[in-house]
């Protein structure tokens, strides 16, 4: 009986061990994560989570569910060194020996060489979220680093509250990387219209005592400052074990490394895309949670085509609900063939993503159709139909 | 949708935490407790056009399903995917 086991028990940590049983896996599945409790999703802690505190909704399975499954949780514990000749994982109460081992090890917060930047919060974990929440209870001014998802995120929750917002970006529009120009204006007004105060194109040049100073010399007086300007993703147990990373630890189509004994997936891992053929790392429920299920049904001799799983991502602003399917690559042409609608080709005029603001019919058409096969803009019309 | 999570239903899936993301948690309530689960969502009939399996009459998220002392007993069936 081979024995599995994970590093990293988040969204997709869970789902491979899952997937593990459902599939028929009979040997031991040991699961490693280094926060405490259960593994819990992400998502809510910067939206539901922020309103209601509810943690018991978090958590993405009972502790029975666990046991049950003979899931070999260990919590609290973190994966010291792999020794890929041993076929071991060492940790503090010794070495767990494998047949095969999943990394999914996630992300950080990536902390820009700021001065000031230790007085920052971060908000990618559960015990981020309560100290912020705790700094919600009563009127603040926040000011915020970044313009992505998690800080717009959060600006809209703090804004609902009835708190102060100031929103620093340093690129020219939000969300920059992901969606194209034309949804960053809408949401650019959106957020206005909500009241918070946001500096595009002005990066931040230092945190301080009472707030933050931006590059244009503007200062921002604040009583909390969030710290959201994208994540790294935790690859240093692969690199020290001889692995290659690069902005994620580098996989094939299988989701192996070049170690056939060691699969990544989720945050930390990249790997190359069906579509684009470009080598892309994802920051999604979706993407860990496939790539977890694909790697489930190789080890149980499921032999499963390359993954070519159709990436889609969801983000909650204030009443908009924001949903891509597909993978847009930055330099791909946006068309608005309708308000709250966008559609990105790549130069071959392919419909590469499809980006709407309150728009789940057109989203989960568009998730179907990629899905089958290659989209011309003459398709692609047909998704407004 | 986080009741069948919970005990191992393996065929909900609820890939979105029940934002109503993902439509992996539809479900097929049985006709005799269709009116105590009330109607569905304008936004749940949207997600559902995306559903993997056949929609029908009968088809909701389960997890815009709140359980409640009145639903005790209620009978739903799967579909055959949720992918
Ligand atoms: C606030 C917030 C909001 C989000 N909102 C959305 C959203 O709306 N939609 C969406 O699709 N995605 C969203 N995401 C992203 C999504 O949560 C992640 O993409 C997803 O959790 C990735 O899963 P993962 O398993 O790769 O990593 P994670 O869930 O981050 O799990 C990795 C785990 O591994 C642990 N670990 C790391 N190194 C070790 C080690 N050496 N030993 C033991 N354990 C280790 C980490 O502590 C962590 O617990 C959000 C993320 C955040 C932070
Ligand atoms: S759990 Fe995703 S739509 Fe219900």
């Amino acid at each position: 009986m081979t024995t599995v086991v994970i590093v990293g028990a988040g969204q997709g940590g869970l789902q491979a061990a899952i997937s593990l049983r459902q599939n028929g896996h009979e040997g031991p599945v040991v699961l490693l994560g280094d926060e405490p409790g259960l593994p819990y999703q992400r998502p809510p802690l910067s939206k539901a989570y922020m309103f209601d505190g509810n943690e018991d909704a978090l958590a993405l399975r009972p502790e029975s569910f666990l046991a049950a499954k003979q899931i070999d949780y260990r919590p609290g514990l973190r994966a010291l060194q792999i020794d890929r000749a041993a076929r071991q994982v060492g940790t503090e109460s010794g070495a767990l020996p494998y047949d095969h081992l999943i990394l999914a090890t996630g992300a950080r917060n990536m902390h820009p060489p700021l001065p000031g930047v230790e007085r920052a919060m971060d908000l990618r974990t559960l015990a981020d979220a309560r100290r912020l929440r705790d700094r919600c209870a009563s009127p603040r001014r926040f000011a915020v680093i970044g313009g992505g998802f998690i800080a717009l995120e959060f600006a809209a929750v703090a804004r609902k509250l009835g708190h102060e917002v100031t929103l620093a970006e340093a690129g020219p529009r939000l969300m920059g990387r992901a969606v194209s120009a034309e949804m960053s204006r809408d949401f650019a007004e959106m957020h206005r219209a909500l009241g918070v105060n946001l500096r595009l194109a002005d990066p931040v040049a230092a945190v301080t005592e009472t707030g933050m100073v931006l590059t244009s010399g503007h200062v921002v007086e604040a009583d909390d400052v969030l710290l959201a300007a994208g994540v790294r993703p935790n690859v240093e147990l692969a690199e020290a074990a001889g692995l290659t990373a690069a902005n994620g630890i580098w996989v094939d189509g299988q989701l192996l490394t070049e170690d056939p004994a060691i699969s990544a997936l989720g945050d930390c891992a990249a790997f190359p895309d069906a579509r684009s053929g470009r080598r892309v790392r994802l920051e999604s429920v979706q993407a860990a949670t496939d790539h977890a299920r694909h790697i489930a049904a190789r080890l149980t001799g499921g032999n499963p085509p390359d993954y070519d799983a159709v990436p889609w991502f969801w983000s909650d602003q204030a009443d908009w609900k924001l949903q891509i399917a597909g993978l847009a690559m930055p330099e791909d042409r946006a068309e608005q063939p309708a308000p709250h609608v966008v559609f990105r080709f790549d130069d071959q005029d392919r419909l590469t993503a499809v980006e709407t603001i309150n728009g789940a019919r057109i989203h989960m058409k568009a998730r179907k159709m990629m899905a089958a096969g290659p989209i011309d803009a003459a398709q692609a019309a047909e998704l407004l139909a | 949708m986080q009741t069948a999570l919970a005990n191992d239903v393996d065929g909900i899936v609820g890939e979105c935490g029940g934002a109503m993301m993902c439509a992996t948690c539809h479900c097929y309530v049985d006709e005799a407790w269709t009116d105590r689960t009330g109607p569905r969502h304008e936004r749940e009939d949207d997600m559902l056009e995306g559903a993997a399996s056949e929609v029908t009459a009968a088809s909701r998220l389960s997890c815009q399903i709140r359980l409640t002392p009145d639903l005790d007993g209620l009978v739903v069936h799967l579909p055959d995917e949720q992918f």
